[in-house]
């Protein structure tokens, strides 16, 4: 078995696993308990907060939440809602992930001008991402890194830029798959446990403390209560082990990419949509006259799991393709072929074969 | 104690061989009822009894599943009380509280099976009636037009007391009129004709053509779970999944594509008679409807038919779409059907499919290519899962 859908979902790495085993043993107390077993769960949240502040580089709060897509809720609704007297209009761009696009969708029914802004329609994105900020804008939500095709949303930049222009205006980075491979600037940014070989089931918000967030449930008063529930002490622990198992050093990627992009160059149809200075571990392209499914399918049987875009989407068209400017027939037959560090370049070479294969007998 | 009584519909009209299909709806009722607990299901004067045999069964259960076997017309859920007029009023007044003090309007109505009960029956509606509405006075005595008619009948075992018939699917027993096998794509409509066969009272199998790597694992997941839904009403079913990529793609490399469509089907067709014959079916059915694709033009539908050896059965060819997925929604396999993975049906598709094609062109077309070795090959490699209720 092949795998390169990392950016769907990496496998658990054994320190991870191991973590959340050796935890749910002997210290699978409730932090909120008043006795040494809650004491010892609290330290263990504690210690995992401290980790990933550490690798965010970052003081702040970290609020464990079930996943991504609650962490992007969050802090979409929590800081629209804090802020909407102050104004009511919020940035975003035309690539986001559902979890961002639908919460804002429901915004701009609720009364809030929503700007979408298209990277095919600026060359300095990130500059476009500044200038549609004013002074009633509350809220510059984009992730850092998209998933679809690895294009790269430079966060200092904005970050910088939002900020002088609109000092109460807040930041929230989509810091999916971007975390751990690059330096993510926001007021809050979401985090995913299962992008970076820890379960499913976890994720984080990190929100700095000038940040005010409204919570969306309400409960027992956990986590300052801007996520009541019991805090999943297990899976923080896994957490925690996944990033500190998580490589500083990253030139697997580039060197895997490097390697994909030489076999794809003597390949017949096809065409790169990942942006060439995107994030190495993602690289998206299409093979022209195979329709994607197809192919993904054709890979399946031998062993190989790519994706056709996002995973998330199942079938259905994605708007993203658009708004990077990718036609609707070079979308249809997209694959995207998504690194972690325990794939090989003998994997990349065996993944060319196939795709040699492939083109032939279905590309027309 | 409560019974569910269960009515025939179409059945209770046959003649000579009558008891052969309310043997066969006994067995179909009890199969289905296997699964919610012990009951005991018994036929007499032209009712199926259906008897609780544990504490706590799941009464309410029962009735839906009851509702859905074909060959039922109607369904009662009754209070079983001795033959005795004063026990039938003291126990039916609290029986029907819930039913009676919802209602504005009631009658009685008694049928007397059993001649030997005393009273006839005028007098025991008269009887309950009375005390009817003495414990519930809100209620105004209605014969023409009630809101709940309370039925009362004196029977061999016992006077069976209900207030509520409930309309079952009707039909004929599954099974009592032969087997079919079905071509299953997927999408909305094969499942639906299926339903309207069973109804029918045919046991139904499914063939189904799978094309990986053009169609994938979820696509095949998708045929499994309408087969189990499926079973709902037609009981157990047979499925037969064929391996039909390399006949595509053979049909794609040597055949003009405008015919591609039409000729696929007759290939369809042309393994579904080998399977109709083994699996002792005596009919095909398909979900066609009149024009509403390229394919379905009664033109297309003229040159698969040729390819067909047994009769094909299509309960659809007048309905409107319309009409299609408001059984699809009844039957729960809508939800099912719209998930959106490619079948074998939609590879491929021409882009200017022939909706006038002549058996003449097809039969040309076709003869490009010697499809009899891969037909061999393809049902060879056929795949069988049993499901049952």
């Amino acid at each position: 078995m092949i795998y390169f859908d990392n950016a769907a979902t990496t496998k658990p790495c054994p320190e991870a696993a191991e973590a959340a085993v050796i935890c749910a043993s002997d210290r699978f107390g409730n932090p909120s308990s008043l006795h040494h077993m809650g004491v010892e769960a609290e330290k263990t949240l504690a210690s995992a907060k401290r980790t990933i502040l550490d690798r965010l580089g970052k003081e702040g709060e970290i609020l464990f939440t079930s996943g991504a897509t609650e962490s992007n809720n969050m802090a979409v609704f929590g800081i629209a809602e804090a802020l909407k007297r102050r104004g009511n209009r919020i940035v975003t761009t035309a690539v986001e992930h559902p979890s961002v696009s639908a919460p804002m969708k429901k915004l701009s029914e609720r009364g809030f001008e929503v700007v979408s802004l298209k990277p095919k329609e600026h060359g300095d994105f990130e500059r476009a991402i500044i200038d549609a900020v004013d002074e009633k804008t509350v809220l510059v939500s984009f992730m850092a890194v998209n998933n679809e095709t690895g294009f790269i949303i430079d966060t200092k930049t904005v970050y910088g830029g939002v900020k002088r222009k609109n000092p109460s205006c807040a930041v929230h980075v989509d810091g999916v798959q971007g975390f751990c491979k690059l330096p993510l600037y926001g007021d809050t940014v979401s985090l995913s446990g299962h992008k970076i070989h820890c379960f499913k089931g976890i994720g984080a918000l990190y929100k700095n403390k000038d940040t005010r967030l409204i919570p969306l449930s309400f409960g027992g008063g956990q986590q300052g209560g801007l996520r009541p529930g019991t805090e999943p002490v297990e899976l923080a622990a896994a957490f925690e082990a996944a990033v500190k198992a998580y490589p500083e050093n990253l030139t697997i990627f580039s060197s895997l990419r490097h390697r994909l992009t030489g076999h794809l160059e003597r390949l017949n149809r096809i065409i790169i949509n990942s942006p060439e200075n995107g994030i190495d571990n993602i690289l998206n392209f299409s093979v022209l006259g195979a329709r994607s499914e197809i192919m993904l399918h054709f890979l399946e049987e031998k062993g190989i799991y790519v994706s056709s875009g996002s995973a998330c989407s199942k079938g259905k068209i994605s708007p993203v393709p658009e708004a990077f400017g990718i036609s609707h027939e070079r979308a249809d037959s997209a694959l995207r072929v998504s690194f972690s560090r325990y794939n090989t370049e003998k994997e990349v070479d065996i993944l060319a074969e196939a795709l040699e294969e492939g083109i032939k007998r279905f590309a027309r | 104690m409560e019974v569910i009584m269960a009515k025939y519909g179409e059945i209770a009209l046959k003649g000579l061989n009558r008891s052969n299909f309310e043997d066969l709806l006994v067995k179909n009722i009890r199969r289905k009822l296997d699964k919610i607990g012990k009951f005991d299901v018994t036929r007499r004067q032209s009712t199926i009894y259906i008897t609780p045999l544990e504490e706590n069964s799941d009464l309410d259960s029962a009735v839906k599943k009851v509702c859905h076997v074909f060959g039922i017309a109607a369904v009662q859920r009754s209070a079983v009380l001795p033959k005795d007029i004063n026990e039938i009023i003291k126990q039916s007044v609290p029986y029907l509280k819930e039913t009676l003090e919802r209602a504005k309007s009631f009658k009685v109505e008694a049928k007397r099976a059993d001649k030997t009960f005393p009273y006839t029956s005028p007098q025991i509606q008269q009887e309950l009636g009375g005390a009817l509405s003495d414990a519930y006075p809100h209620l105004i005595t209605d014969v023409h037009n009630p809101d709940v008619t309370v039925l009362v009948e004196i029977r061999d075992k016992g006077a069976y007391v209900n207030a509520e018939k409930i309309t079952a699917v009707g039909g004929m027993p599954v099974g009592s009129n032969g087997n079919a096998l079905l071509l299953l794509s997927g999408g909305i409509d094969s499942p639906v004709a299926a339903y309207m066969m069973a109804k029918r009272g045919l046991r139904v199998d499914a063939i189904h053509f799978q094309s990986p790597p053009y169609t994938s694992e979820r696509a095949l997941l998708k045929v499994e779970t309408l087969c189990e839904k499926l079973t709902e009403y037609c009981g157990r079913l047979r499925f037969y999944c064929v391996p039909f990529t390399e006949i595509q793609e053979a049909l794609r490399d040597n055949c003009d594509n405008d015919y591609f469509t039409v000729i696929m089907r007759r290939l369809m067709l042309k393994i579904a008679n080998i399977i109709c014959e083994r699996s002792h079916c005596s009919a095909l059915i398909t979900g066609e409807s009149v024009g509403q694709v390229a394919s379905q033009t009664l033109a297309a539908i003229a040159c698969t038919d040729k390819a067909a050896d047994f009769p094909v059965l299509r309960p659809l060819v007048g309905m409107d779409k319309k009409e299609i997925v408001e059984t699809a929604r009844k039957i729960d396999t809508f939800e099912t059907s719209i998930l959106p993975y490619e079948d074998c049906c939609t590879v491929f598709t021409p882009k200017h499919p022939k909706t006038k094609p002549l058996l003449s062109d097809v039969l040309k077309e076709e003869s490009k290519f010697d499809f009899e070795p891969l037909i061999k090959k393809a049902v060879e490699g056929i795949t069988v899962k049993d499901f049952k209720i």
